[in-house]
């Protein structure tokens, strides 16, 4: 019941973040921690969900404040490696129409 | 007339988000005895901790307290009770709230939190709210059975195609 989250830099603009584990309420304020900052320093954010086992409404959160956060600048944030059961939480909030999703592979 | 319960488990956690994932864990291993399908399981676990964390950031502000969670064990569904002792709330006003993410909305404007209720009331087969005292959330998922292999092994069927 436990979340990492791995930083890879891609150049100045742009990164990834590999997050596995579960984020839920106890979780979510790490993930917070580790995104916002990222948000006013970069310009794109790829967030590789691809081992997330379990996400709630609160990680879900972060990720809405991390998007407003990076479309206030002109920046972008894009989700990648989305399971079935992602996709179908992102779908049913309605976040599918408005945060960029890629295909994991 | 009330149906009697077959079965009741009960849990009670201090109202601290790190004891959530308990209530998954035990939720799961309910569900999996009954018999419910992986995909409703997981439904069951994130519209279960919605509720517990519901109760975690609002019932008590802060101080100690303790949400309790009953399990009743029905031949067709799981429901299960979250309640707490704390601070009760305008359920209307939640309820106007809630909803997925409008995209059409300003960026200001969108929510990061709330979302809760929503995916509560879609995942669940019934979402009941009694905020008078405390508040207590009931979720209710039916078992599903699998309709295409009892209809395979349905004698009737056989009987039709011969």
């Amino acid at each position: 019941m436990n979340v990492t989250i791995q930083e890879h830099t891609q150049s100045d603009s742009a990164t990834t973040l590999v997050v596995s584990g579960e984020v839920d309420a106890y979780t979510a304020p790490q993930l917070r921690e580790k995104l916002m900052p990222l948000t006013k320093q970069k310009q794109e954010i790829f967030l590789d969900l691809t081992a997330v086992e379990y996400m709630d409404s609160t990680g879900l959160g972060v990720l809405i404040g991390a998007y407003k956060s990076l479309r206030a600048q002109g920046g972008r944030l894009v989700l990648v490696g989305m399971s079935a059961r992602l996709s179908r939480l992102l779908k049913i909030t309605g976040l599918t129409e408005i945060i960029d999703i890629e295909d994991g592979a | 007339m009330v149906e009697p319960c077959k079965d009741l488990i009960e849990l009670a956690i201090p109202a601290k988000a790190q004891y959530v994932g308990v209530v998954r864990l035990t939720v799961s291993g309910i569900a999996n005895r009954m018999g419910f399908h992986y995909d409703d399981i997981e439904d069951m676990k994130l519209a279960l901790a919605e509720a517990c964390t519901n109760a975690v950031d609002h019932a008590y502000a802060g101080q100690e307290g303790q949400i309790a969670i009953s399990f009743f064990i029905y031949d067709d569904r799981l429901s299960i009770r979250v309640s707490d002792e704390g601070n009760s709330f305008d359920i209307s006003s939640v309820k106007q709230r809630s909803g997925p993410i409008d995209k059409d909305l300003p960026l200001t404007s969108m929510r990061e939190r709330g979302l809760g209720l929503h995916l509560m009331e879609t995942l669940m087969d019934r979402v009941e709210i009694d905020g008078e005292r405390g508040v207590i959330v009931t979720l209710t998922k039916f078992i599903h059975r699998d309709e295409v292999e009892q209809d395979v092994d349905s004698p009737e069927k056989t009987k039709s195609h011969g």
